[in-house]
């Protein structure tokens, strides 16, 4: 399942930081962190879809305290 | 409503800065007075003790970063952002750079925070140039009430009001009224287009004067204006390579710098001695060692660069795809609908034996009748722009001469029309005409000869001009392909400049050619690309550097198969986005130039002690302020219209 999300992010490197971090997490097959248009992308299993999201919003604040995720 | 230029969190943003300022500033001069006095280093006699009162603006306008590198040592990234500038100020604090310390903070919140509203204003500028997204719709119900809804919720069959002035919500058909469309947004076309009733009518155009009533024919989201949106915005996803290299270079630049940064704050320490002055050196470093301005300015460019196509008409599917337009060398292009109109017209009719013209034209439109044969349309439609209403009349009956022509009985006599082959097996004696570009179909009555008719696929009338611009912008060789005779296409290949014409090609054909071309271009920075109408050249499209499809809106498997749609069938929209494109690419190299240059020279100034954290704070903030202003010149069009 490919789903879109609207983000918060405020620097580029960050961004591109999200995005490496975001892919590394298992039954993520594909992700995408657009700074400019302040999108994610996921593109990942369809039965554990928010089981990986909640897992995706961690790792970004990790890389990004105060990035969001509007779910 | 004016919309507020600053967000909430941006305002409050502004006071902290703005308290820590004067806060900063009382402290400056109070210490400086209090020096003069000579009485500093009696009240205020211990280091610390002096920087405790600097903590209080540090902390007001730095307080979130420090939180952050907390956050960020607790989850080991080391090499963050938040993280190098806390390590850089308390390096300056220990050192006893009380007040400078405090300043580089209070200057790196100044920069982010003036970052952070132009690039806010830069991604609104370009959003702006897209903005075609409809708000709302407004529903008929069939009491005739009107209710303004979501786009979203339209469904396929529903009637919506479209009043002057509002976008078209979603793909439909003209139900009831006449008006004149504003298709810009989707076009960039500026002429507005005419609709009626039973027109179809497409999402994102705006209305006119008139009040349209249209049935919706898809959902919001399978009409033109979203799915133009997803791609454009998907666009930007797909990286150049300029953008996946400095993403490559950020990831080793920052290690790298705070390395050098612990190299200079220790091995000269031990060599020479005077370690506060290495570790205030070294500080300088870790402020530059930050690649935000990097990593941003590549990709703003290339998302100007595609907001600037998709004002002229233009998607573009990529940030790569833009960069292989700026290395463009070599266009190839089908004929049929691409640089001709890809319909059959009547260019020259030469009458014989005192006939008129419109006496050839009229007689061959009888005999044609009925025919849907695109030659039998093209000489109905020349009879019927020839004259005199009325004239043309049907046939009595008809005889389908295979491979020569037709045989028709009408009311003035029997009616032969056909080629070369057909006139002699009737014994007509007639004038033989020869063009290589043309369809000749002779015309004889009761055995005597009228004239004959010539027909072509006519050249777009930009076409030539359109060629010679791209030629202007940097394209070596232009061949054209067609399935068509090759009299046919040496003809309108020499009418249009193009360099080499390869006729008589099967689909297949096409593919092989191209693959062939692009041989020649392996290896080189050299790229090839295809232009077609995405009817069925999907497959060439598809093997090129670059698939343009012209023409296309509305065409769902063109969309799909090309890497760049023209959305209007205008071949000059071509050499524009190749000058957008080469635009596009030394503004990005102009900022990578510029960003590593400076990062290297403050790197190389501030080791040697002649360039102090001030300097290094430009570094950093500085210099992606500038990276931004110099992508937004994207945005002006005269720089790359001719």
């Amino acid at each position: 399942m490919k789903k879109r999300f609207k983000i918060e992010v405020d620097c580029a490197n960050c961004a591109a930081k999200m995005e490496e971090a975001v892919k590394k997490i298992d039954g993520v097959s594909d992700a995408n962190v657009n700074f400019m248009t302040q999108k994610m992308k996921i593109e990942a299993d369809d039965g554990r879809f928010d089981a990986i999201m909640d897992e995706v919003e961690k790792a970004c604040k990790k890389v990004e305290p105060d990035c969001q995720i509007f779910r | 409503m004016k919309k507020s230029t600053l967000s909430k969190a941006q305002r409050r943003e502004r006071t902290r800065i703005v308290s820590a300022l004067v806060i900063y500033l009382v402290l400056v001069i109070g210490e400086h007075v209090l020096d003069r006095m000579g009485m500093l280093n009696g009240i205020l006699a211990n280091q610390w003790i002096q920087m405790i009162p600097y903590l209080v603006p540090y902390f007001i306008v730095g307080g979130s970063v420090v939180k952050n590198a907390l956050i960020g040592i607790r989850h080991l990234q080391m090499f963050d952002e938040s993280f190098l500038m806390f390590l850089a100020t308390i390096g300056a604090f220990a050192v006893g750079e009380n007040s400078e310390a405090c300043a580089v903070m209070l200057f790196y919140q100044v920069g982010e925070f003036f970052q952070d509203y132009a690039v806010n204003k830069s991604r609104g500028s370009i959003k702006d140039l897209m903005e075609i997204a409809p708000e709302y719709a407004n529903l008929l119900h069939e009491d005739g009430s009107i209710e303004t809804i979501d786009p979203d919720d339209v469904e396929i069959g529903n009637i919506l009001v479209i009043r002057p002035g509002e976008k078209i919500p979603v793909d439909g058909v003209v139900e009831e009224g006449e008006s004149l469309v504003n298709t810009a947004a989707l076009t960039g076309e500026s002429v507005p287009r005419t609709v009626r009733k039973n027109d179809e009518i497409l999402s994102g155009c705006v209305n006119g004067e008139g009040t349209l009533r249209i049935r919706a024919s898809k959902e919001y989201e399978d009409s033109t204006v979203s799915r133009i949106l997803e791609m454009v915005e998907d666009a930007t996803s797909k990286k150049s390579r300029t953008e996946n290299f400095i993403t490559r270079f950020a990831r080793w630049y920052t290690p790298i710098v705070v390395f050098g940064a612990l190299a200079l704050a220790i091995i000269p320490s031990i060599v020479v001695g005077h370690p506060l002055t290495w570790i205030y050196r070294a500080c300088t470093f870790l402020v530059i060692s930050c690649p935000c301005a990097l990593v941003l300015a590549v990709p703003l460019s290339f998302f100007g660069g595609i907001g600037a196509a998709s004002r002229e008409g233009v998607l573009v599917k990529g940030s790569n795809y833009l960069e292989l337009m700026s290395q463009l060398d070599t266009v190839v292009s089908d004929k049929t609908g691409t640089l001709t109109k890809g319909e059959f017209t009547v260019t020259k009719v030469v009458p014989a034996n005192n006939a008129s013209e419109a006496d050839v034209l009229r007689t061959a439109a009888a005999a044609e009748g009925l025919s849907t044969h695109p030659i039998a349309v093209s000489i109905r439609r020349a009879a019927g722009k020839a004259g005199k209403a009325g004239a043309v009349t049907g046939y009595e009956s008809v005889e389908n001469v295979s491979g020569r022509g037709l045989l028709a009985k009408t009311e003035n006599g029997l009616v032969a029309v056909g080629n070369a082959k057909m006139m002699r097996e009737q014994n007509i004696a007639f004038t033989e005409e020869s063009d290589d570009a043309s369809t000749i179909v002779y015309v004889a009555r009761d055995g005597k000869y009228l004239g004959a008719i010539f027909i072509s696929d006519t050249v777009k009338e930009e076409a030539a001009d359109a060629i010679a611009d791209m030629k202007r912008a940097g394209v070596r060789q232009v061949v054209m392909l067609t399935g068509d005779r090759e009299a046919v296409g040496q003809a309108v290949g020499s009418r249009l400049g193009i360099d080499t014409t390869c006729a008589e090609l099967l689909p297949d054909g096409k593919v092989a050619k191209v693959e062939e071309l692009l041989q020649q271009e392996s290896g080189t920075k050299r790229k090839l690309a295809f232009i077609g109408d995405g009817i069925n050249d999907a497959p060439v499209l598809a093997r090129a550097d670059v698939g343009i499809a012209m023409g296309s809106l509305g065409s769902d498997a063109a969309i799909e198969a090309a890497d760049i749609v023209i959305m209007d069938d205008k071949l000059k929209r071509i050499p524009l986005v190749i000058r957008i494109a080469r635009k596009t690419v030394a503004i990005a190299n102009e900022n990578i130039v510029f960003a590593i240059g400076v990062k290297l020279l403050i790197l190389a100034l501030g080791a040697v002690g002649l360039a102090g954290m001030w300097a290094a704070v430009f570094a950093d903030v500085g210099v992606a302020m500038i990276c931004i202003i110099n992508s937004m010149r994207m945005l002006n069009r005269n720089s790359f219209r001719l």
